[in-house]
């Protein structure tokens, strides 16, 4: 490939570098200046001001599974998106109705699951 | 020569996040890890030229599939211990022979596709003009356009799926399922059960 | 990189994909798009209205089905036109009268279906507004299978067919039975997905194309090693072999049959079955005929166990369901007869058996939900003791179906046989016909005697709950169709044939 394909991608990379560096100075920063003087009450995990109860690791419910599920779907959907929003201006109207149908499709199962009372926290 | 750090930067990372993977006693970390792993072999098909895989890499394999698994590990509850050595004493010898024969069929089929003696590769650099995503984008959107509308019957089927199975009202978790009067065997119709 | 820019650069497979947009003819898919549609109405009615009176849903459904039947009654004239193209949809979907043969016989078996569906729903009060939309999709998915010109429609449909019946077989939430059957036939299922899928990118690989005419050209001039191709052909045969339930690939079958609510499994025993095979006969008669002495062996020996296997470990059966789930992976044994032959004659005698089996399958496992009164009683043999005095309708219109399903003239299914057994002579498989008789012969004796419980035996008190013996006229209705057919296409076998002397040619 050529050096300059990675030219765009090098913002990315530097983008990434730098992020991580950002947390680590703050981390180290903080592990350097801050005082540290531990009690049981401090270790303890923060939660809203309650007494944690039993452990992190607990099983949760299959009901979140379904936002999970429906997030996968219309991720699938992204992946389509993302060739299509590179050429829709030189394929025409075409693409543009292709597309609409498949969002089309997609959404009726939004609506769906709206009218289904699905998307609602129980 | 950016090809070359950019692999030998990323591979180490891949294959140590591979095999740390495997490792981990815990589920939750096995599956960060494979996030790692999975942002390592993004880039692989950045390197090889193909940005799309890379973005679908990302989207899908590291977003939407890994969020899939820590749901089914979180559902499963991580604190449950379940001594795997004991249940499957021939699982280590079985996976090692799947893996090499997987990786033997893997190193055949390609070198069968690309021909044993090296052949030409096909010219990618003439498909690919403007850009490897136009070009798929292209080829979707004409060629392979009904099948891309036929994906979207597939992906609702699969929403109503999961949004029947999965959400249930508190009266119908109870079930039904009443035992079979024993059969009693009518002379004609003797058998063993099942 | 590779996969993708080999896709990109995939050669036009047919004149009219050569660049961009040919004409789009969307005539020979319009049945999957009437499908398709009221199914998409019938979700969102069944949403915005809560009170939706069920039976409108069973109606529209109804309607919807015989509306595609209707067209594709049309499209039987319309392929035949000098102007119409073999494969439309820039190579995607096929044209031909081979299709619209398929089509119909699933839109037939989804309409009986339907019939025994509303029944079932009403009496086992497990009435959702989703069976109705998911029927239809599995049947849009059922009728575009025979059409796929293209390994990635045969895929695509095969998976919309299977994820709609996954749910349905899992339809009744409250039953723990119908859940299992569910997850079993999903991983079972998914996991021959992926050996489908693997061939799909073995044949790929091997031929730069996944258009079935295009494989098939590229294929015929290769000289050099094929061990991709072939390594697609065996990956290909599993996946088709499970969905069409052949031994060793059928574990998922009885138990999937068994726990399905009795009406899905009417339905997905026929429907599964026609369009699997449908798209079986197209590959590997269209794309990989110049493979034929390959893969000739492997579907002999496939055919020859899934008979045996099949025909013996019915015997054991004592619940009814169980006994037809392995009676139809016998079934699938003798179409396997019919394909092996790999000639004019085998497909079109493979078409006739299908047919054939629809109707007598979903016939059989109507009579079986109509005898379990509510949801899933009166399954064992006891319970049909006696059935000729209590129901004396239902008693007949079992026997036919036995008798069809034994091979017994004056009955579809002996036709169906003797046609499939003549075609393997001709093509000289005399060894697989022997196989064929004997375990037909072993086959007799279950299905016999259910006909011997049912006419010569006293019904015993309290084995069975007869309360409500399905007597709506809907489920009379929905056995006495398939019953007729059944010894209409044994009688008058002429009518069918007729039909497939032009069917039985694979455009390409």
């Amino acid at each position: 490939m050529a050096e300059s394909f990675y030219q765009s991608y090098g913002v990315v990379v530097a983008l990434l570098i730098g992020g991580f560096g950002l947390v680590a100075v703050a981390f180290t920063a903080a592990r350097l200046i801050a005082p540290r003087r531990q009690t049981a009450e401090k270790l303890m995990t923060y939660e809203c001001g309650i007494d944690p109860v039993g452990e992190g690791w607990s099983q949760s419910q299959i009901r979140y599974y379904i936002y999970a599920f429906l997030f996968v779907i219309f991720d699938v959907e992204s992946v389509f998106l993302f060739p299509w929003a590179n050429i829709f201006v030189r394929l025409g109207y075409q693409a543009v109705v292709e597309m609409a149908i498949f969002v089309f499709v997609l959404a009726l199962g939004l609506l769906y699951a709206y009218k289904k009372k699905v998307l609602q926290w129980v | 020569m950016a090809d070359w750090y950019a692999f030998w930067v990323t591979a180490p990372i891949s294959v140590l996040s591979a095999v740390a993977m495997v490792l981990a006693r815990n589920a939750v970390h096995a599956a960060l890890l494979l996030v790692v792993n999975f942002f390592t072999l993004a880039v692989f098909f950045l390197i090889l030229g193909s940005p799309f895989l890379f973005v679908v890499q990302i989207i899908v394999y590291a977003g939407a599939i890994m969020v899939l698994f820590l749901f089914v590990i979180m559902l499963l509850g991580v604190d449950q211990v379940i001594p795997l050595r004991d249940q499957m004493k021939a699982q280590p010898v079985a996976a090692v022979l799947l893996g090499a024969g997987l990786i033997a069929e893997i190193v055949l089929a390609v070198r069968i596709s690309i021909g044993f003696s090296h052949k030409v590769l096909p010219d990618f650099r003439s498909v690919n003009a403007g850009g490897n995503v136009q070009a798929l984008a292209k080829v979707l959107f004409n060629s392979y356009f009904f099948p891309f509308e036929v994906t979207s019957i597939l992906l609702i089927v699969a929403a109503i799926g999961a949004m029947l199975h999965g959400r249930r009202k508190i009266g119908e978790e109870e079930t039904i399922d009443v035992p079979e009067p024993a059969p009693i065997p009518a002379p004609a119709a003797e058998g063993t059960a099942r | 990189m590779l996969a993708l820019s080999i896709l990109a650069q995939a050669p036009p497979a047919t004149p009219q994909t050569a660049t961009g947009h040919g004409p789009l003819i969307f005539t020979p898919v319009a049945p999957e798009l009437i499908l398709v549609g009221v199914a998409l109405i019938l979700l969102l009615y069944d949403a915005l209205e809560p009170q939706r009176p069920h039976l409108a849903l069973a109606l529209a459904t109804l309607a919807g089905i015989a509306g595609a039947a209707a067209y594709s009654v049309y499209l039987w004239f319309w392929v035949q036109r000098p102007d119409s193209p073999s494969s439309v949809l820039q190579g995607m979907v096929a044209a031909d009268r081979f299709t619209v043969f398929f089509r119909l016989v699933i839109l037939g078996a989804a309409f009986i279906a339907t019939l025994l569906g509303y029944l079932y729903l009403e009496r086992a009060g497990e009435v959702r507004g989703e069976y109705y939309p998911l029927l239809l999709f599995a049947t849009a998915g059922m009728t575009l299978i025979t059409a796929a010109n293209d390994l990635i429609m045969v895929f695509l449909a095969l998976e919309i067919l299977s994820l709609s019946l996954y749910l349905m077989t899992g339809f009744s939430l409250r039953r723990l039975a119908s859940a299992e059957a569910s997850m079993k036939y999903f991983l079972l299922g998914a996991f021959s997905s992926a050996f489908f899928l693997y061939g799909i990118a073995f044949a790929y690989g091997a031929t730069g194309t996944t258009n079935l005419p295009a494989i098939a050209h590229k294929l015929s001039g290769q000289v050099g090693p094929l061990a991709l191709a072939l390594g697609a052909t065996g990956l290909l045969t599993v996946g088709f072999a499970f969905k069409v339930a052949a031994v060793p690939f059928h574990m998922w079958t009885p138990d999937a049959y068994q726990g399905a609510p009795t009406s899905v499994t009417a339905f997905m025993s026929a429907g599964t079955k026609v369009a699997a095979f449908a798209a079986f006969l197209r590959v590997f008669d269209v794309a990989l005929s110049p493979l034929v002495w390959d893969w000739k062996p492997f579907v002999w020996a496939l055919a020859a166990i899934t008979m045996v296997v099949g025909g013996v470990l019915a015997i054991a059966q004592t619940n009814i369901k169980r006994m037809l789930a392995y009676s139809s992976i016998a079934h699938a044994g003798f179409i396997l007869v019919g394909v092996t032959a790999a000639s004019r004659q085998g497909i079109e005698a493979s078409m006739f058996y299908l047919a054939a089996y629809a109707a007598m399958i979903v016939g059989a496992f109507g009579v079986v939900m109509l005898v379990s009164v509510r949801g899933e009683r009166n399954l064992n043999f006891s319970s049909y003791a006696g059935l000729a005095r209590r129901d004396p309708f239902l008693a007949a219109v079992l026997a036919v179906f036995m008798l069809s399903l034994a091979g017994i003239p004056p009955t579809a299914g002996f036709i169906a046989k003797v046609s499939v057994f003549e075609a393997a002579v001709q093509a000289g498989h005399w060894p697989l016909v022997l196989i064929g008789v004997l375990t037909s012969v072993i086959a007799a004796f279950y299905y016999i005697r259910v006909i011997v419980l049912m006419y010569m035996q006293e019904y015993l008190p309290g084995q069975e709950e007869t309360e409500g013996l399905g007597r709506e006229p809907v489920g009379r209705i929905a056995v006495a169709i398939p019953a007729l057919l059944t010894l209409l296409f044994g009688v008058f076998p002429g009518v069918l044939f007729g039909l497939l002397k032009a069917a039985s040619v694979i455009r390409f």
